[in-house]
């Protein structure tokens, strides 16, 4: 137990450290950002009509006038004190804006997550299974094609083809136009969420089945499934009995970095459902020169995926006997 | 005494693909013939890579996806098809493995040796047969890392006996162990051979093989080219293949006298002799007869043109 306190301990400092560089890494690429957050936000035209006063006020607003190091000094020791800042654009605290939009992706992204896990897991084993046979040609055929198929494609051919064409599904945002919040209802949530979802994970899907059939490939070549087999024991047995047991270690691990991938995807999708999402919000951010509020998103999410990698080696550890049983004799 | 097992020109074939297109059949094991009987224990010598697991992974029928086999297998007086030895696999004829990496690493040895049956009797035989090697109920909740390579080897040997097996083919099954351990479980197989047993000993170590083996075939690229009992190796005049006398004189106690040259590889030669290209009695008819066959000879049998004679030392 020990053992494994301190190895979340040293996880933890290693976590503060990338989360730092992470947000230098940020503040850098918005610094050189050729656009410029009055151009953009006010508008040339404006911009020309106004006093140099207005201006000058303007340019405070935006942070424009104020040295790099000391901005992103003022903005670290806000963090430090639990102050994210606030949204230049929005107008609200910077926490408040990513936890509206977080609520939105977070029924999303874990419907995505589930789905495309176990899907891409039972597609996996079943290829690996049947090595070689039509069903593996499908599935490995399928996974290739979805593979090198560009998400937001996939995402407007999609749109395309259930909301223009068959019109079972909305266009886009999360909840329907021009309805007040409370009569919004839950069903109304999935009809919106349906597509982005879908797109999500069929592309999700295709990672983890083509990782999970290489690794039951390895075990079914692997001494022990023979010797299982040497022993009478059948291939339906072989299978659920070795194999699921044995790709279920690897298949841990590639679920939770399979986070990273899919909130990564997210921020295209979103942006084609317009569904209000972090990842759309993130595009605002980026494109609006929204400097707090691109460095809150960027430090949560990869807070996000790295929360993710750690829980991953932990239930690693707690489901190999290996290290479970081998931590314990220590 | 009847032959449990009797195995007649077999042949084992892989199918290669070259560059993607071009079909290949890797020949790896050519027109062997071996018998088994009950109560005796038959080694098979031949060195790394001269298809002897593949023989035992042949006979249990579980050979890989992309191979095909030929010839006859027959256990008990009746041919052994692949659906007959999926019936036998387990109960009958069983495996004794190299190690332990052919264990689970993921699952514990009871649940393994149970094979997921919950039956009762199932589990009473499971401890009664890790018991009779010295294995107590602790081992049963054990996972194979957690195992020393000596009850490794014991929890295989029990994985055998958990039913009462009438042939039981022990692939290298004393690697790693020191002389006094692998003695130990030399004499396992002794006891079960004369249980009424027929025991075929994969091994590549001779010298270990005349220890406990009634006959011995000796394995080169493939075929067999010698069947001769253990007593015929007290003198190396009454070996009748060049190659067995040369791994007679490689023993520590002939003189340790290496073996010049290595076996050829599967499919790289198309006629005569494998062994003629390390033997100096060869001839030109040795290398050029297509196959020569296996041929009694002085109580024993032979694959050779000029039995009798010595390889070049
Ligand atoms: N799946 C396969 N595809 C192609 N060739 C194979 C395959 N499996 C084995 N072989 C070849 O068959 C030959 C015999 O292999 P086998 O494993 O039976 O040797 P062995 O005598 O048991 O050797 P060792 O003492 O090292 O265990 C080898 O040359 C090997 O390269
Ligand atoms: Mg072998």
């Amino acid at each position: 137990m020990k053992h494994r306190l301190q190895f979340a301990g040293k996880k933890l400092i290693r976590m503060a450290l990338l989360l730092l560089g992470v947000s230098i890494v940020t503040f850098l690429l918005m610094c050189a950002s050729p656009l410029d957050p009055l151009q953009t936000n006010v508008g040339q035209v404006a911009l020309g009509s106004m006093s140099p006063e207005q201006v000058a006020r303007l340019e405070a607003y935006w942070g424009v006038d104020t040295p790099p190091v000391q901005r992103y000094l003022g903005w670290l020791g806000g963090v430090l004190h639990g102050d994210m800042g606030t949204s230049l654009l929005y107008r609200q605290p910077v926490l408040t804006v990513i936890g509206q939009r977080l609520a939105n992706s977070v029924f999303l992204l874990l419907a995505v997550w589930v789905f495309s896990g176990i899907l891409g897991l039972v597609l996996g084993v079943a290829a690996g299974a049947f090595r070689g046979k039509w069903p593996d040609r499908l599935i490995r055929g399928y996974c290739l094609l979805i593979s090198s198929t560009p998400t937001f494609w996939l995402a407007i051919l999609l749109l395309l083809i259930f909301s223009v064409w068959l019109g079972w599904f909305p266009i886009g945002l999360s909840v329907p136009a021009g309805v007040a919040a409370d009569a919004v209802t839950f069903v109304d949530r999935i009809r919106h969420a349906v597509l982005p979802a879908l797109t999500l994970s069929i592309t999700g899907v295709a990672n983890i089945a083509l990782h999970t059939r290489e690794k039951m490939i390895d075990v079914l070549e692997s001494d022990y499934v023979l010797f299982a087999r040497a022993r009478g024991e059948s291939e339906t047995s072989v299978i659920l009995r070795h194999g699921l047991r044995n790709v279920s270690l690897p298949a841990i691990t590639l679920q939770f970095a399979s986070v990273s991938e899919i909130i990564g995807g997210s921020v295209l999708v979103e942006q084609v459902f317009s569904y209000p999402g972090l990842g759309q919000v993130a595009v605002t951010a980026g494109l609006g020169s929204d400097l707090p509020l691109l460095l809150g998103i960027t430090v949560i999410t990869s807070a996000i995926v790295f929360a993710g990698n750690l829980i991953a080696d932990l239930l690693y550890g707690a489901a190999d006997p290996r290290i479970r049983r081998g931590a314990a004799r220590e | 005494m009847e032959p449990i097992l009797e195995i007649e020109h077999m042949s084992v074939y892989f199918t290669q693909y070259e560059r993607g297109i071009r079909r290949r059949v890797l020949p790896v094991i050519r027109d062997l013939t071996l018998s088994v009987e009950a109560g005796q224990i038959v080694a098979v010598v031949g060195a790394s890579g001269s298809g002897k697991s593949l023989l035992a992974h042949g006979i249990l029928g579980i050979l890989p996806y992309n191979s095909h086999m030929e010839g006859e297998i027959r256990y008990a007086g009746e041919p052994l098809p692949r659906e007959r030895s999926a019936e036998l696999r387990g109960k009958e004829i069983v495996l004794i493995p190299q190690g332990v990496n052919y264990l689970d690493p993921l699952m514990k040895v009871g649940a393994q040796l149970r094979k997921g049956s919950r039956d009762e009797k199932v589990r009473e035989r499971t401890s009664r047969a890790l018991r009779r090697y010295g294995l107590s109920e602790e081992t049963e909740e054990m996972y194979p890392f957690e195992l020393s390579g000596g009850m490794a080897r014991r929890v295989l040997i029990a994985s055998a006996v958990t039913g009462i097996p009438r042939l039981i083919i022990a692939d290298e099954p004393t690697p790693g162990l020191d002389v006094r351990a692998a003695k130990r479980i030399l004499g396992h197989f002794r006891e079960l051979a004369d249980e009424g047993a027929g025991i075929l000993f994969i091994t590549h170590d001779l010298e270990q093989a005349l220890t406990v083996a009634d006959q011995v075939a000796v394995f080169y690229a493939g075929e067999t080219i010698e069947v001769a009992s253990a007593a015929d190796f007290s003198d190396v005049e009454n070996l009748r293949h060049p190659f067995t006398r040369a791994i007679w004189r490689a023993m520590p106690e002939h003189g340790f006298h290496p073996v010049s040259g290595t076996q050829p590889y599967p499919g790289s030669r198309e006629t005569g002799c494998s062994f003629a290209g390390q033997c100096s009695a060869s001839t030109e008819t040795c290398r050029e007869t297509d196959l020569i066959p296996l041929r009694e000879c002085c109580g024993g049998m032979v694959r050779c043109l000029h039995p009798g004679k010595e390889a070049s030392l």
